[in-house]
């Protein structure tokens, strides 16, 4: 049997936990040594499951641990890892569980996730400093308007028609989610300008505004777009939101630019 | 960006252990005395974060050995390029004294299978194993060191032991060999060979480090004992007495802890550590040895 047909026969007894050890294996003592070829194929699940547990441990709290591991499990079977990079591992694990029929009765399943798998970008992401932002106040007023903001390489927006941000709010903290309202929708930004990743629910117009920001609007157009979307729009109050959170590290002005 | 090592990256032939994101605060508080840290290498392949300023802080301090658990040596596919090129850039940016990697495969297809997968001995996969090996050593422009296996079975077709198969590898590629005691110990276990045999047999000129381990107990399909090696416990006495044998034969050799699951507090894990110093310290320097 060559190397490439012991290996896909492996491998196709592997991902079919009804199936027998393959045939390619040694018989000690003349028995199919399916209870040892059984430690890799649990190898592979737990230890996957592992990886998708610290990854989403919120997720694993809201559902508890057993439902947790039967939906890990349906999920590597669908979409097992195409990377060594383990905390790569579950950026479709939202999607997966918004179409999953046995959490259909947790609907926001997917969206904390989502979150999850942000925060977990955001602490891997590239470095960055942050400026402050007092920079505005050295930049030529009139040219305010045409500046564009390049952002933390870490941050990720986030919306949702469920109070997302506070169900994984109150389930980091062991509190329960259950007194969670869950009538409105929250948008989150995830973001990691030191050490620890921050995660906070962004006020209304705040999505909007910083979707445009990153798209690469101008301040100016930015603003303009928020101001006629959400009533009372406060762009002083946004500003210095944002970059309290260390979200901006470099302004260029556009007729500046090269 | 980088800032330059203070400590020399030679793996001193000591104790170290495997570098946990748990401990990084004590290590850095307490500066414990030991030898050098390993670690994963594929834990430290994001672009950024706490994990690199963790881990130049402390490679300040310490010399560093860095583990591949992904590279899938034993496949018969080629090797992931991009995955070679991460190893590449952080064995620049981190200078770690040894370079190991694994006699297995855990990629198929597209998949990644987060296990290490069994390897025939065959003269086909002998082949395979040392192309793939000479494109990890050009690639990186070192050497690096073959870790033996932990099985749970065998295969039909395999046509020469382990230790030839591991053999024939490093004289053929150049690599030199990683002996981790607690995977003979299973392996023997499981098998039904004696792990001291194995061990007198084992190129131990070509070892360059030690690995040990906890395993876990269950049964096979005929109700032998069947060792799972789980890293989740302390290293078990038989394989400490195997362990000192090996010394004794070897001379003082880069030794690892390695506790990957049910991760003990880092004084646990230090004790271990002296534990090994401990039988390591009975040599005297002189038989102190080199890979080559």
């Amino acid at each position: 049997m060559s190397l490439a047909e012991l290996q896909s026969g492996f491998i196709a007894s592997l991902r079919t936990p009804s199936a027998a050890a393959p045939e390619s294996l040694a018989a000690p003592a003349g028995m199919r040594p399916n209870r040892r070829f059984n430690v890799y194929r649990n190898n592979v699940v737990v230890s996957l499951i592992e990886a998708l547990r610290s990854s989403f441990p919120v997720v694993e709290r809201l559902v508890g641990e057993e439902f947790f591991k039967a939906t890990a499990r349906a999920y590597i079977d669908h979409e097992p890892p195409r990377s060594p990079l383990m905390f790569q591992y579950g950026e479709t694990f939202g999607s997966f569980l918004d179409a999953f029929p046995p959490a259909a009765s947790v609907p926001y399943l997917g969206d904390v996730a989502r979150l999850e798998f942000a925060r977990l970008t955001a602490y891997h992401a590239q470095d960055r400093a942050a400026i402050a932002l007092t920079h505005l106040s050295t930049l030529p007023p009139e040219q305010l308007g045409g500046a564009e903001f390049q952002l933390h390489p870490s941050l990720t927006l986030l919306t949702s028609r469920w109070p997302v941000f506070s169900l994984w709010a109150a389930s980091s903290e062991q509190q329960s989610a259950q007194d969670v309202n869950l009538d409105t929708g929250e948008d989150v930004i995830v973001i990691r300008p030191e050490y620890d990743v921050d995660v906070r629910c962004l006020p209304s117009g705040g999505y909007g505004f910083l979707r445009a920001l990153q798209g690469g609007a101008s301040l100016g157009e930015a603003a303009e777009q928020a101001t006629q979307t959400t009533e009372n729009f406060n762009l002083a109050h946004h500003l210095e939101g944002l970059f309290g959170l260390g979200a901006v590290c470099a302004v260029e002005l556009r007729n500046s630019k090269q | 960006m980088d800032t330059p090592a203070k400590t020399s990256s030679a793996v001193p032939p000591r104790a170290g252990v495997g570098l946990k994101a748990a401990h990084y605060t004590p290590i850095l508080e307490q500066h414990p005395d030991i030898g050098w840290f390993e670690i994963h290498a594929e834990n430290y392949m994001g672009a950024g974060g706490p994990p690199h300023r963790y881990l130049e802080a402390i490679r300040r301090d310490y010399p560093l050995s860095l583990h591949g658990v992904g590279l899938s040596i034993g496949a018969d596919k080629p090797l992931d390029q991009d995955h070679l090129i991460r190893l590449k850039r952080l064995n620049e940016r981190y200078q770690p004294g040894l370079f190991s990697e694994h006699l297995a495969w855990s990629t198929h297809d597209e998949f990644f299978f987060n296990d290490l997968l069994p390897v025939p001995y065959t003269q086909e996969a002998l082949a395979r194993c040392a192309d793939h090996i000479d494109q990890v050593q050009e690639t990186l422009g070192r050497q690096m060191l073959l870790e033996n296996p932990s099985t749970y079975v065998t295969f039909e077709d395999s046509s020469m032991s382990e230790i030839e198969f591991l053999r024939s590898l490093s004289e053929r590629t150049g690599c030199g060999l990683l002996l981790d005691v607690n995977n003979v110990f299973v392996s023997a276990t499981n098998h039904g060979y004696s792990p001291e045999d194995y061990l007198d047999a084992f190129p131990i000129e070509r070892v360059g480090e030690i690995h040990l381990g906890g395993h876990a107990r269950d049964q096979d399909d005929a109700g032998a004992p069947l060792l799972i090696d789980a890293h989740d416990r302390a290293v078990a006495d038989p394989v400490w007495m195997l362990y000192a044998r090996v010394i004794g034969r070897s001379g003082n050799l880069p030794t690892l802890i390695e506790w990957d699951n049910e991760l003990p507090s880092w004084q646990e894990l230090f004790a271990e550590a002296q534990a090994a110093d401990a039988i390591l310290l009975q040599d005297p320097p002189e038989q102190q040895h080199v890979a080559r």
